[in-house]
C-alpha cells in the first residue's frame, strides 16, 4: 500500500494538463513564452568610454559591456552569476551557431566587428567549436566592404554570404511571405544568434531585429511595400528562422535617427551602447523608442508624422504572429553602464 | 513531356533548362537533343543555352559590373533618392537599394539597371508558344530573359527567374548584336523578350530591337503591360508584335493575386492599339479567382468597346505552382465558358490555350466560319490564309501578320 495520498480522477487529469501546459511551454521560443506569460526583459547598455579617445571600438571595452549586458539578460533567476554562465544558457557543445550580421551599409553602419569577436569568443568558451560559428549576411562582397574578413573552411570561425552556398530550392511560405531560404541558415546552423544594427529606414521606419532576416532570403525586394508591414512579421513566423532564434544583440555603438539604410554620417550618432534580449519585438519597439528620442533631440518629426512608423513591429506582436511583446507595459528595460 | 511543354501560364521556360542550373556541354547536347525530339515538327535546333551565347563558349561569366548600365527612366530626388519612372509602382528608391522588381540599384543617386545584355534563359520557340496565334504563324523566335519582374504573381511558372535577383541566377553576357546574330544562325525571324518580365530589362530590350532590326530580324515581346506611358511608347514602341498576360479584370485580384494594378495595364492595351502594334491578350482562368461570367462578360465587353473586336483573346489553362498549388487545373468546361461569352459578346478570335488538341486552337474566318490556321501543339500545321491576308474561301481579310 502506498503512504501517499491518492489523487482523484479529476485532480490526476488537472495535473496532466498542468504539466503539458508547462512542458508545451518549455518548447516555445522564449520570446513567445514571455509574450504569453511574464515581461519581456531588454537590456540597454551603455559605455561613454567605449571608444577612448580614437574612433574606433575598444575591443576589451566591449567584451566587458557585453558580459555586462549578457548578465543583466540572463540573471533574473539569480541561478546566472557569470557571463558564461549566461552563454551556457543559450548554447550548447554540439550545437552550429549562425551570427547573423548586418553590412548593407558598409563600414559606417555595419555590425560591429569588435563586438562579433567578442561574442566568437564567449560562444566558444562555452563550448562551441569553432569551425561550428558562422558569421553571414546576404552577400560577401558587403561583408569585406563593412571589413569583415572571408573565412570558409577548415577549422576557423566561417564568415561568408549566402552567395557563397546560394538558397534552397524550396520556397519557404508563410502569410504574405514566400521565399527561398539561405542555406546558411538552413544547412550550416542550428541556433541563430541576429546581430543587427539600429538605424532609421526610409520606407519601414526603423530596421533593427525583426527586419535583419529580409537578408535571409532571397527576394527582399518584393517586401518593402507598406512599410513592410506585415512582410516583416510574417517572414520571421518561419519555422526555420524562429526555431533557431534565441538572442538578438543590436550593434548600436553608431547608430542612426535619419536617411537610413545607406550609411549618413550626418545622420548618425555614436551611441556606444548595445540592446541585448530574447524578444526581437520587445527589442526592436525599444530600439525604435530609442531613434524618436534622437529624433526629438534633433528637432525631425516622429516617423508617425513622416507616415512611415514602422508597423510591422506592432503586427509582430498580434494575436496572429505573437512573435512577441511591444506594449511598453509588456517590456522590461534594464538600463545598465560600464563601469568608467 | 508534351504536357509540360504546352503550359503557358504567363510562358513557362522549358523544362529542359533549370535556371539555377548552368549547362555543361554535354547537358548543352542532351537539352538540344531532348527539345527537338518534344518539338520535331519544328526542325530548327529548339534550344540554345546561355553557354551558346557567350562567344567564349562554355565559360561563365558572372562580373556583375559588365552588365551595369544607367537607368533610362527615373527622377532624381533629394539625399541620393530616386523615383522610378518606368513602371506605375514607382518606387521610391534610397541610395543602396532595388526597386521591387530587384534587378535595379540606386548607386549614390544614380539609378541603374543591373541586366543589361545578362541573358539568363535562351531557347529557340515556336511563335505560337508566346502565345501568338496571328503573327507569323509557324515561325519560331529567339526567345531570351534576364532575371526580374515588376509584379509577383502568386501562380508563377517562372518564379524562380522572375522572382530572383540576378546574382542568384547563372547567366552569360550576351549583347544585343550577339543576340540578332543567334537569331539570324537560327533562322528565327523574331526575337522574343519573354519568361520572366521585360518592362524590366527595358533597356537591354530596347537595345536589342535595334540591332535586331538593323540585322533584319523583328522583336516581340511578352509582357503583363505593367509599365508607365513614356516608357511604354519608347520602349514596346520598338516592338512589332506584343503579348500582354491580361490577368483578371478586377483590381482586387490584381492587388491580391498579382500584387499590381489593373487600370495601368488596360492603359497600355489602349495606347498600344493607338500606336497601331500588333497585339494579342492572354487571359489564364484560375479556377475561383477569376472565372466568373460577370467577369469574362466584362473582359469581352471591354475589349470590344476599347480595342475592338478582331484583338485575338486567349483563355488559357491554369496549372497549380509556386503559391498557389491549393488550386485545380482549370477544367475545360470553365474554359468553353469564357469563350462562349466572349463569342457571343461578339469578338472574332477568342481561343483556348494549353488544351492540347482543342478545337478552339485554331482559326476560323468570322464570316464564312471555315478553318483557316490548324495548330497542332504549338505548330500550325496548316495555314490556308492568302499572302494579302484574307481567306482563301470568302476574301474576308483576316487580321493579323500571317506572311514574312
Amino acid at each position: 500500500m502506498s503512504a501517499l495520498p491518492s489523487a482523484s480522477r479529476r485532480d490526476f487529469l488537472r495535473q496532466c494538463l498542468t504539466g503539458a501546459v508547462a512542458l508545451g511551454a518549455s518548447r516555445m521560443p522564449e520570446a513567445q513564452q514571455a509574450a504569453l506569460t511574464a515581461k519581456s526583459r531588454v537590456v540597454v547598455a551603455h559605455d561613454p568610454l567605449l571608444r577612448g579617445t580614437g574612433s574606433t571600438v575598444d575591443a576589451s571595452r566591449i567584451q566587458s559591456l557585453l558580459d555586462r549586458a549578457m548578465l543583466a539578460r540572463f540573471n533574473r533567476d539569480r541561478t546566472v552569476d557569470t557571463p558564461l554562465a549566461a552563454w551556457r544558457r543559450l548554447v550548447r557543445p554540439g550545437d552550429r551557431v549562425g551570427l547573423k550580421v548586418n553590412t548593407l551599409g558598409g563600414r559606417g553602419i555595419a555590425s560591429n566587428l569588435e563586438l562579433v569577436e567578442a561574442i566568437c569568443e564567449r560562444l566558444q568558451q562555452a563550448g562551441i567549436k569553432t569551425g561550428d560559428i558562422v558569421v553571414w549576411d546576404r552577400d560577401s562582397q558587403e561583408m569585406e566592404r563593412a571589413g569583415f574578413k572571408l573565412s570558409i573552411g577548415g577549422d576557423r570561425v566561417q564568415c561568408f554570404g549566402s552567395d557563397r552556398v546560394d538558397y534552397e530550392d524550396d520556397l519557404a511560405a508563410y502569410g504574405s511571405v514566400g521565399s527561398r531560404l539561405s542555406k546558411i541558415l538552413t544547412r550550416y546552423t542550428n541556433v541563430l544568434i541576429n546581430i543587427p544594427v539600429l538605424k532609421d529606414h526610409d520606407g519601414a521606419g526603423v530596421t533593427i531585429a525583426l527586419k535583419n532576416m529580409y537578408g535571409v532570403i532571397h527576394n527582399p525586394n518584393k517586401y518593402h511595400p507598406n512599410g513592410c508591414d506585415p512582410y516583416v512579421a510574417d517572414l520571421n513566423m518561419l519555422p526555420e528562422i524562429r526555431t533557431r532564434m534565441r538572442l538578438t544583440i543590436c550593434d548600436a555603438t553608431t547608430a542612426m535617427y535619419e536617411g537610413g539604410p545607406a550609411f549618413k554620417p550626418e545622420h548618425s550618432w555614436k551611441c556606444n551602447g548595445l540592446l541585448v534580449s530574447s524578444d526581437p519585438v520587445a527589442l526592436d519597439a525599444t530600439g525604435w523608442r530609442m531613434i524618436e528620442r534622437k529624433r526629438a533631440e534633433k528637432g525631425l518629426k516622429t516617423l508617425e508624422a513622416e507616415q512611415r512608423s514602422p508597423r510591422y513591429i506592432v503586427t509582430a506582436a498580434d494575436r496572429e504572429h505573437r512573435l512577441g511583446n511591444c506594449d511598453p507595459s509588456c517590456i522590461e528595460v534594464v538600463e545598465i553602464n560600464a563601469e568608467v | 513531356m508534351l504536357r509540360e511543354l504546352v503550359r503557358s501560364q504567363g510562358e513557362r521556360l522549358p523544362t529542359n533548362r533549370s535556371p539555377r542550373a548552368p549547362l555543361d556541354r554535354r547537358s548543352f547536347l542532351m537539352c538540344a537533343l531532348a527539345s527537338g525530339t518534344a518539338l520535331g515538327e519544328l526542325a530548327v535546333p529548339a534550344c540554345a543555352s546561355p553557354s551558346a551565347l557567350s562567344s567564349q563558349s562554355g565559360q561563365q561569366t558572372q562580373n556583375d559590373e559588365q552588365f551595369v548600365v544607367e537607368a533610362k527612366f527615373y527622377e532624381k530626388l533629394p539625399n541620393k533618392k530616386i523615383k522610378c519612372k518606368l513602371c506605375p509602382r514607382e518606387c521610391n528608391v534610397g541610395d543602396k537599394e532595388r526597386g521591387y522588381c530587384g534587378v535595379r540599384e540606386n548607386r549614390g543617386g544614380i539609378y541603374h539597371s543591373l541586366v543589361h545584355s545578362r541573358v539568363c534563359a535562351a531557347h529557340v520557340d515556336p511563335i505560337e508558344k508566346k502565345p501568338l496565334f496571328h503573327y507569323l504563324p509557324g515561325t519560331v523566335a529567339f526567345s531570351i530573359a534576364t532575371a526580374g519582374c515588376n509584379v509577383n504573381c502568386k501562380f508563377c511558372q517562372n518564379w524562380d527567374i522572375s522572382q530572383s535577383r540576378p546574382e542568384q541566377i547563372p547567366a552569360d553576357y550576351a549583347p544585343p548584336q550577339r543576340i540578332a546574330a543567334l537569331a539570324r544562325q537560327f533562322n528565327c525571324p523574331t526575337i522574343a523578350f519573354t519568361y520572366s518580365e521585360p518592362v524590366v530589362f527595358s533597356e537591354f530590350l530596347m537595345d536589342t530591337a535595334d540591332a535586331g532590326h538593323q540585322a533584319g530580324v523583328r522583336s516581340i515581346v511578352v509582357s503583363n503591360g505593367y509599365i508607365q506611358q513614356d516608357a511604354l511608347r519608347q520602349a514596346y514602341g520598338k516592338m512589332d508584335a506584343v503579348k500582354i498576360d491580361l490577368k483578371s479584370f478586377s483590381e482586387s485580384y490584381y492587388a491580391k493575386v498579382v500584387t499590381g494594378q489593373l487600370k495601368p495595364v488596360l492603359d497600355t492595351l489602349v495606347t498600344l492599339r493607338k500606336m497601331g502594334k500588333w497585339t494579342e491578350i492572354v487571359y489564364l482562368v484560375v479556377p475561383t479567382l477569376n472565372d466568373s461570367d460577370a467577369e469574362f462578360r466584362g473582359l469581352a465587353q471591354w475589349v470590344k468597346a476599347n480595342l475592338g473586336t478582331d484583338v485575338p483573346l486567349h483563355f488559357t489553362q491554369f496549372h497549380p505552382e509556386y503559391l498557389l498549388k491549393n488550386l485545380p487545373i482549370t477544367p475545360v468546361p470553365t474554359l468553353e465558358r469564357a469563350k462562349a461569352i466572349a463569342d457571343a459578346e461578339g469578338l472574332h478570335f477568342v481561343y483556348i490555350g494549353n488544351v492540347p488538341g482543342h478545337p478552339a486552337q485554331n482559326t476560323y474566318c468570322p464570316q464564312c466560319r471555315k478553318m483557316l490556321v490548324e495548330r497542332v501543339g504549338f505548330t500550325a500545321s496548316t495555314l490556308l490564309i492568302r499572302k494579302d491576308g484574307s481567306c482563301p474561301f470568302c476574301r474576308h481579310l483576316i487580321p493579323g501578320i500571317w506572311h514574312a
